[in-house]
C-alpha cells in the first residue's frame, strides 16, 4: 500500500530532488525517523562520544518500561513480611525507622502502627519467591522475571521521585532515559520515532504524569518522546482531512517538492532538502502508525492472552499490546505509565483493582515476546518511583489501611534482555523497611539498564552549558549480578 | 564496528562523515585559526604563531583538566592546580623537585610529560576519566609552554573596553561592518550582496515584530525611495505595539513564564500581568539597567510603585509544588535555588548552579559564593507549601492586588477586561527582626546547614562594593555597575542570537571557562560598551544592528559559504533561519487575515488537539480538562498561547518552543515530521486557508489575481513566472478534483470555528484553499531569509 504511493509520487523531478545531497544522505538519512539538523554543529567531541557507541556488544536492542505511577506498595505485591502481620498495630521501633525523614502526610501522626499484607502470599515457579494473590498471571512468569527487592531512591514525593527515575536528577529539565537512547542508538525503525509513550489510568488514587517526563531536556528536540493517544490521530495531527486521499495528499506534496526546488536551486540551503525528506517521512508515518495501532487483526490468540481489554484503546492492556507491536517494529525505547497506585487510604480495595488492571498484560507481555524469540533481546521493566510505609497512614483497621511514601526499599522486576530470569535479587529486613543485602539506587539501575544496551553509563555524555551531563549523573555502578 | 554503528545510527555516521571533510579542509590548510567559537579545541589552531592563553590553552585546559585540578577544592588531586598561574607554577606538593609548569621549557614540565606519557599509570587526562586529548592540543600546550606559558584572566570577567574600530571597506553602513569585514577577509570571504527590497522588508518586520509584512508595507516601501527609507521601515517597526510581542518571547523564555504552577497536579495562576507589563517596558523601550533593577527589586526601590513591584513577579514565575505532604522547607529551597540561577543564566550568563552543591569545576565560583547569591533571594515571605491543589489560589503570598483604579492608572497597560481585582505573586521582603540566615548548604541540600553567609557576589566577576544595600537592590546596582563585565555582554548578545541565530558567543548561557568563545570579540565589547554609554537603549540597539551592512546582506549560499563556513560563523551572508513557534502561528493568521490583534491579557486556549491534558492530569484542579476557548480568542498572537506547565502546547515543542520549566536563554531549531504534520493538518492553518480562499474569491474573479495575492500575504514577495506555474497547474488539477468529487467539498472547507458561507462551498473555493494550505508548508514561509 505504502510502496505504491511512494512510486506513483516519484516522479523524476522529486527523485532527482531527493538525491542532490551533497552529502550523500538519501537513503541511509532515512534511517532515522527525525532526521537531525545536519549542520547543526556538532563538536568533534561530541563526534568522538558518538563513534565509540555502541561500547560493547548489547544484551538488549531494544526497552518496554512498565512504569507504575503512584508508587505500588512492595509489601503487597513482592516483599512478603510476615512479622508485620503478626505485630499488627505495633509502633515502628526507632531503631528500625533511622531518622528517616515523613512526608508531611504523616509526620504529624504520633503513632505508626505496623500492618502487613492484606493479601496472601505464595512461593511460586522455580526461583520459589513470594508473590501476592493479587499477582496471579504475574505469578504464571515468575521463571522468566528478575525481581529486585532492594530498590531505593533519595525523592519523597511523587514528581520528583518520578524525574529522577526517568532523567536521573529530581529537579531540572534533563532528557528522559528514553531521549538518551534515542540520542546514543538512534531509531531501527524509518517510519516510527525511536522513542514512544504510551498513557493509561486505573481506578486507584492517581497521580498525573507529565511531558517533562519523556522531554528531550537539553538534547536536541528529534529525540524527545511521542505521545500515541487513543484518540483517532494515534499521533498528533497524523490524520489528514477526512475528505483527502493517500493520493490527493500525495500530489500535494509533490506540489510542494517542486516549489521547495525552486527555492533551493535560488538559495542553495540544504535545511530546503532536508525540510523536503521530513515531509516524505511525514508521510511514511501516516502510513505506519495506523497500521501499527490497529489490533483488529490480532488474532484471537492474543486477545486471550492480553485479555479482552487489550482491544479497548487507552486501557493498559491495549498499551501493552501496543508496546509489543511498536517494540516489535524497532522502536527503541517504549515507555508506558499507567496511574492509579497511590494508596494513602483504602489500600486493600484499590491495590486489589489496580493488579487486576495490570497484572494479565505484563504477564502476557513476556509470554508473547518470548513466543516471538524477541524476548532475549527485550528489556521489559516493571516498577513504580518508590515503595510505601510498612506502617498504617491515618485510620488502621484489620479490613482498610493505608500506606505513605517510602524511599528506602521497594521491589521492582526486569525481564529479559540479559537479564538473569528465575532470580530474586535483594533482601529486607524483616519489618521490609530496610535494606540488608544488595542495594539497587536508582543510578545502579540506570546504569544496568545502559550497560545491557551496550552503553557504558559514564561515557554516554552531552556537554551542556559548560558541563558533561549522562544520565546517572555523577554516580551508578551496574547490577553485574543479575546479569545473564 | 563500522557495520554496526552503520545499520544502528546511519545519522551519526553521515555526521561523522560530514565532519571528515570539514576535518580535512583545515588539515589542506584553507583555514587560519581563529576562535570559530563552536570548535574551540579543533586543530585548526595549530597553525597559530603567537599561542594565547585565553583562546587556545585555557579551552583545553577547562576542558579536560579542571574538573581535577581547578577550583573545586574538595576534588582537587595531588594539591595541583592549574586554574592558576600560582597554583601551576609551584613545586608539585607529591614531588617538591617538580613543576607542573616550567615557562620555556615543555620537557622539564611535568604536565607536558604527564600528557604525552603512555604508561596509563601516569598519563593525563586519567584513562578512566574518558577524556582524552587531541594530538593538537597536546601540540599547542607545548608551544605555549614553549612561549612562556603565560596566563591571562579569564575574557568574559574583564571589563570590555572599545578597542579601535578597524577601518576596512566602503561596504560598511557602521561600525558593526569594520569588524565583521575583517573577520570575513581574514578567512577568505566576501560579503554576500545586499538582499532584494522585499526580502530586507520582511526580515525586519519579522526581527522587529514578528509579523510578515502587509502587501501594502511591501508596497510602499518597495525602492526605499522618497521618505519611505529603509530607516523609516525601522522607526516604525520600533513604534509598533507588536515590537513589545516580538522580544518579550525572549523573555518569557528567560523568566520561565508559565500559566501553572507547575508540579502534579498544575493548578491554574494568574501571572499574565507580568506579561503585560514586559510587553509595555519593551514598548516604553525601559533602558535595560532599569528593566533589570525593576525586575530583581522592583519593591526595594526609595519609591516603589504598584508598577516597579509587578516586575519583581520575574522572581516568582518558576514552578510551586501543591503536592500534598511535601516538607515546606525543602520546597522554599528550592524557590530561591531557581530564583538564584535564573539570575545568574539570564542576566549574567554563567553556570552559577554548578556550585551549588560544590565548588565550581571550572569557574572561580565557590560554594561559598553559591550560597552568598543565594542569601540576596534568601528573604522573601513566601512559603514552600501553602496547602494542596484543594485550597490552590491564583497567586502565593507575598501577593500584588490589582485594584480598578490601578488599571486606570499606573497600571493601565494591563488587559483586564472585567472589575474583579487582579493578584499576582511578588517580592516582598521579611521584617529585619525575621529575617533569615543563609547557610551553605552541604552537597546543596535543604536540610545539610553548615556555615552561615551574608550576602554577596563573586569576588572573580566584581567585588560586591560595601556601599550597596545587601539585598536585591544593591544586587541590581552590581550588576548593572559598568564595570559589571558580564550584564550588558550577555545581553547585546542575546539580542545578537535573536536577529542572528546565534551568539557572538555561541553558549548564550555560559560565558565562563567551559563556554564558547565569542566569534568576534572586539565587535561583542564595543557592542557592549556602547549599549552602556548609550544609556542601555535597547530600541537603539536593535536599530544598530539592522542598520548594518551585515544585516542587510543576501541570504544566498555560495558552495564557497558551505565548505568554508557552513555554519555561517563569520557572516558573510544573512542567515535562515525557521521562524519560532509563537511567530508561525503569527504569520498563518497575519496573512489569512484572522489575526486579532489584542495586546496584552489573560492567556488563550484556541485549537488543540483533543485528550491531551486530559490524558496526563491527576484529575484535580481547574486544569484537568482542556476547555478551548471560542470567538476572538482562537485568533491570538502565539504569545498569548495558555502555558501549561506539565502538558505545554504541543506544537509549540514541536517547533523547538522552552517547555517553561527553567530559564532557558536560547532554543534549538529542528526539523522533523512531526513539524510537517503540523502544517499540514493543523485546524488553524487549514481554517486560516479557508477564510483567506473565501476572501480572494471574493475579490477577485480571475485566479491568476486570487493566487498572486495569497502568494504576496504569505511569501511577502512577488511570485516568479516559474512558480506561478506550478501553482497554476495544481490549482487546476484540485479544481477538477472538485468538480468530479463534488461531495468533498463541504467537508474539506468545514474547518475551524470562523463561520463557513453557504457561498463559499464551491470547487473554487476548496481548490484555492488546498493551493493556500501548500503555500503555507513552503520551507520559505516559515523561514527568515
Amino acid at each position: 500500500m505504502e510502496k505504491e504511493f511512494l512510486e506513483h509520487g516519484l516522479s523524476l523531478n522529486r527523485r532527482k530532488f531527493l538525491s542532490r545531497l551533497s552529502l550523500g544522505l538519501g537513503s541511509a538519512a532515512l534511517g532515522s525517523l527525525l532526521i537531525p539538523d545536519l549542520f547543526s554543529g556538532k563538536s568533534e567531541a561530541e563526534d568522538a562520544i558518538m563513534a565509540a557507541l555502541p561500547h560493547f556488544a548489547p544484551k538488549a536492542k531494544r526497552v518496554i518500561y512498565l512504569f507504575q505511577n503512584g508508587a505500588p506498595s512492595q509489601l503487597e505485591s513482592f516483599d512478603y513480611k510476615p512479622l508485620l502481620q503478626k505485630n499488627y498495630g505495633m509502633d515502628l521501633p526507632e531503631s528500625i525507622r533511622m531518622g528517616q525523614r515523613l512526608t508531611g502526610m504523616t509526620a504529624g501522626q504520633d503513632k505508626f502502627p505496623l500492618v502487613g499484607s492484606y493479601y496472601d502470599f505464595n512461593q511460586y515457579g522455580e526461583s520459589r519467591a513470594w508473590i501476592s494473590s493479587i499477582f496471579p498471571y504475574t505469578a504464571k512468569v515468575v521463571d522468566d522475571i528478575c525481581i529486585i527487592k532492594s530498590m531505593h531512591t533519595e525523592a519523597i514525593n511523587h514528581d520528583p521521585a518520578l524525574t529522577f527515575f526517568q532523567t536521573g536528577a529530581q529537579v531540572g529539565n534533563r532528557p528522559s532515559m528514553g531521549s538518551w537512547l534515542s540520542y546514543g542508538l538512534g531509531s531501527e525503525n524509518n517510519n516510527l520515532p525511536a522513542f514512544c509513550v504510551l498513557l493509561s489510568r486505573g481506578r486507584g488514587n492517581g497521580q498525573g504524569v507529565y511531558s517533562k517526563l519523556w522531554s528531550n531536556g537539553f538534547l536536541d528536540a528529534t529525540h524527545q518522546g511521542v505521545q500515541f493517544s487513543n484518540s483517532e490521530d494515534p499521533v498528533l495531527y497524523l490524520r489528514d482531512p477526512h475528505s483527502m486521499s493517500r493520493n490527493e495528499r500525495r500530489k500535494m506534496l509533490d506540489h510542494i517538492a517542486a516549489m521547495n526546488d525552486l527555492s533551493f536551486k535560488e538559495f542553495n540551503d540544504p535545511a530546503i532538502t532536508a525540510k523536503v525528506q521530513q515531509y516524505e517521512m511525514a508521510f511514511r508515518m501516516q502510513t505506519a502508525v495506523p497500521e501499527i495501532t490497529d489490533v483488529s487483526k490480532e488474532p484471537d490468540s492474543i486477545v486471550k492472552l492480553y485479555g479482552p481489554d487489550c482491544l479497548v484503546p487507552g486501557t493498559y492492556a491495549a498499551n501493552c499490546l501496543l508496546a509489543r507491536k511498536l517494540s516489535e517494529s524497532g522502536v527503541r525505547f517504549v515507555q508506558l505509565y499507567h496511574q492509579g497506585w497511590d494508596q494513602h487510604d483504602n489500600l486493600p480495595s484499590q491495590m486489589a483493582m489496580q493488579a487486576k488492571d495490570v497484572d494479565q498484560a505484563s504477564a502476557a507481555l513476556i509470554t508473547d515476546l518470548k513466543q516471538r524469540g524477541l524476548l532475549d533481546e527485550t528489556l521489559v521493566i516493571w516498577g513504580g518511583e518508590f515503595g510505601r510505609t510498612n506502617y498504617c497512614q491515618g485510620k488502621i483497621t484489620l479490613e482498610n489501611y493505608g500506606r505513605d511514601h517510602h524511599p528506602r526499599a521497594f521491589s521492582i522486576w526486569m525481564a529479559g534482555g540479559g537479564v538473569k530470569s528465575g532470580m530474586v535479587y535483594g533482601e529486607t529486613d524483616e519489618f521490609g523497611y530496610n535494606i540488608t543485602e544488595n542495594p539497587v539506587h536508582v543510578h545502579d539501575f540506570q546504569a544496568t539498564i545502559l550497560h545491557l544496551m551496550g552503553i557504558d553509563h559514564e561515557r554516554l555524555t552531552y556537554k551542556h552549558l559548560g558541563r558533561r551531563y549522562r544520565l546517572t549523573d555523577v554516580s551508578g555502578h551496574v547490577v553485574k549480578d543479575i546479569l545473564v | 564496528m563500522f557495520n554496526l554503528l552503520f545499520q544502528n545510527n546511519p545519522i551519526q555516521l553521515l555526521k561523522l562523515s560530514a565532519k571528515y571533510s570539514f576535518y580535512t579542509l583545515l588539515l589542506t590548510g584553507l583555514f587560519g585559526w581563529g576562535c570559530t567559537g563552536t570548535t574551540s579545541n579543533s586543530p585548526e589552531l595549530v597553525a597559530v604563531d603567537q599561542i594565547s592563553y585565553n583562546f587556545h590553552i585555557r579551552p583545553i585546559l577547562s576542558d579536560k583538566c579542571f574538573a581535577c585540578h581547578g577550583p573545586d577544592a574538595n576534588k582537587r588531586e595531588a594539591g595541583l592546580r592549574l586554574d592558576t598561574e600560582t597554583g601551576a607554577f609551584e613545586a608539585l606538593k607529591e614531588n617538591p623537585g617538580k613543576f607542573a609548569l616550567v615557562a620555556g621549557d615543555p620537557n622539564a614540565s611535568e604536565v607536558y610529560h604527564r600528557i604525552t606519557s603512555e604508561d596509563p599509570s601516569e598519563q593525563m587526562p586519567p584513562p578512566e576519566s574518558n577524556l582524552k586529548l587531541l594530538d593538537s592540543e597536546i601540540e599547542l600546550i607545548k608551544k605555549w609552554i614553549e612561549q612562556g606559558a603565560a596566563y591571562e584572566p579569564h575574557w568574559a570577567f574583564v571589563k570590555p573596553e572599545k578597542k579601535q574600530i578597524p577601518e576596512t571597506s566602503d561596504w560598511a553602513r557602521n561600525e558593526i561592518d569594520h569588524f565583521t569585514w575583517k573577520k570575513m577577509k581574514e578567512k577568505g570571504l566576501e560579503p554576500n550582496p545586499e538582499a532584494e527590497d522585499y526580502e530586507l522588508i520582511k526580515r525586519a518586520s519579522l526581527d522587529l515584530t514578528g509579523l510578515p509584512p502587509s502587501p501594502e508595507i511591501l508596497e510602499r516601501y518597495q525602492g526605499f525611495e522618497g521618505e519611505n527609507t529603509y530607516e523609516d521601515l525601522l522607526n516604525n517597526l520600533l513604534s509598533e505595539q507588536s515590537f513589545g510581542e516580538k522580544l518579550a518571547i525572549l523573555w518569557l523564555d528567560i523568566s520561565r513564564y508559565s500559566d501553572s504552577y507547575g508540579y502534579q497536579d498544575d493548578n491554574i495562576r494568574t501571572q499574565w500581568p507580568y506579561r503585560d507589563w514586559l510587553i509595555h517596558a519593551f514598548n516604553n523601550n525601559l533602558s535595560y539597567d532599569q528593566f533589570i533593577t525593576w525586575q530583581l527589586a522592583g519593591d526595594l526601590l526609595p519609591n516603589p510603585t504598584k508598577e516597579t513591584i509587578l516586575a519583581t513577579a520575574f522572581n516568582r514565575n518558576h514552578k510551586y509544588t501543591e503536592e500534598g505532604g511535601v516538607i515546606d522547607e525543602e520546597y522554599r529551597i528550592e524557590y530561591v535555588l531557581d530564583k538564584t540561577n535564573t539570575f545568574s543564566t539570564g542576566v549574567l550568563g554563567i553556570t552559577m548552579e554548578c556550585a551549588q552543591c560544590h565548588d565550581h569545576k571550572y569557574d572561580p565560583f565557590s560554594q561559598k559564593e553559591y550560597f552568598e547569591l543565594f542569601a540576596f533571594f534568601n528573604n522573601s515571605r513566601e512559603k514552600g507549601f501553602e496547602g494542596d491543589v484543594s485550597i490552590s489560589k491564583p497567586a502565593k503570598t507575598p501577593i500584588l492586588w490589582v485594584e480598578q483604579e490601578d488599571l486606570g492608572g499606573i497600571l493601565d497597560f494591563i488587559n483586564h477586561s472585567d472589575t474583579t481585582k487582579l493578584s499576582i505573586s511578588v517580592m516582598g521582603e521579611l521584617d529585619e527582626q525575621e529575617a533569615r540566615t543563609t547557610y551553605i548548604l552541604d552537597r546543596g541540600v535543604y536540610d545539610a546547614p553548615t556555615d552561615p553567609v551574608n550576602p554577596s557576589t563573586p569576588a572573580s566577576i566584581l567585588e560586591f562594593s560595601d556601599d550597596l544595600p545587601k539585598n536585591r537592590l544593591g544586587l541590581a546596582q552590581w550588576a548593572t555597575n559598568k564595570d559589571n563585565p558580564l550584564t550588558a555582554r550577555v545581553f547585546v548578545n542575546l539580542i545578537w542570537q535573536e536577529i542572528f541565530g546565534t551568539g557572538i558567543v555561541k553558549s548564550a548561557g555560559d560565558f565562563g571557562m567551559q563556554g564558547d568563545l565569542p566569534s568576534h570579540p572586539e565587535l561583542l565589547d564595543w557592542l557592549a560598551v556602547d549599549f552602556m554609554e548609550n544609556g542601555w537603549d535597547i530600541k537603539r540597539l536593535l536599530k544598530q544592528i539592522l542598520s548594518s551592512a551585515t544585516y542587510r546582506q543576501s541570504a544566498q549560499i555560495t558552495d564557497r559559504h558551505l565548505k568554508t563556513d557552513p555554519e555561517n560563523v563569520y557572516l558573510a551572508r544573512a542567515p535562515r533561519l525557521r521562524l519560532p513557534a509563537e511567530n508561525i502561528q503569527d504569520l498563518v493568521l497575519a496573512s489569512s487575515g484572522l489575526l486579532v490583534q489584542k495586546v496584552g491579557g489573560p492567556s488563550v486556549k484556541p485549537y488543540q488537539p483533543d485528550g491531551i491534558w486530559e490524558a496526563a492530569t491527576s484529575g484535580r484542579g481547574e486544569l484537568a480538562k482542556y476547555e478551548q476557548d471560542t470567538g476572538e480568542s482562537l485568533y491570538r498572537r502565539g504569545i498569548y498561547n495558555f502555558i501549561k506547565l506539565t502538558v505545554p502546547p504541543p506544537k509549540a515543542i514541536i517547533f523547538d518552543a522552552s517547555n517553561r520549566d527553567r530559564c532557558e536563554v536560547g532554543r534549538g531549531r529542528t526539523n522533523t515530521p512531526l513539524q510537517a504534520l503540523v502544517m499540514l493538518n493543523d485546524p488553524m492553518v487549514l481554517e486560516a486557508a479557508r477564510v483567506l480562499a473565501s476572501e480572494l474569491n471574493d475579490k477577485h474573479s480571475d485566479a491568476e489575481a486570487a493566487i498572486e495575492e495569497a502568494f504576496k500575504r504569505i511569501l511577502c514577495r512577488p511570485m516568479k513566472a516559474s512558480e506561478a506555474s506550478l501553482i497554476s497547474d495544481y490549482l487546476e488539477d484540485q479544481l477538477e478534483r472538485f468538480e468530479s468529487e463534488p461531495e468533498t467539498i463541504q467537508p474539506t472547507l468545514d474547518v475551524g470555528e470562523y463561520p463557513l458561507r453557504e457561498e463559499d462551498i464551491n470547487p473554487r473555493t476548496a481548490a484555492l484553499m488546498q493551493v493556500i494550505v501548500s503555500l503555507y508548508n513552503l520551507e520559505e514561509t516559515i523561514t527568515k531569509i
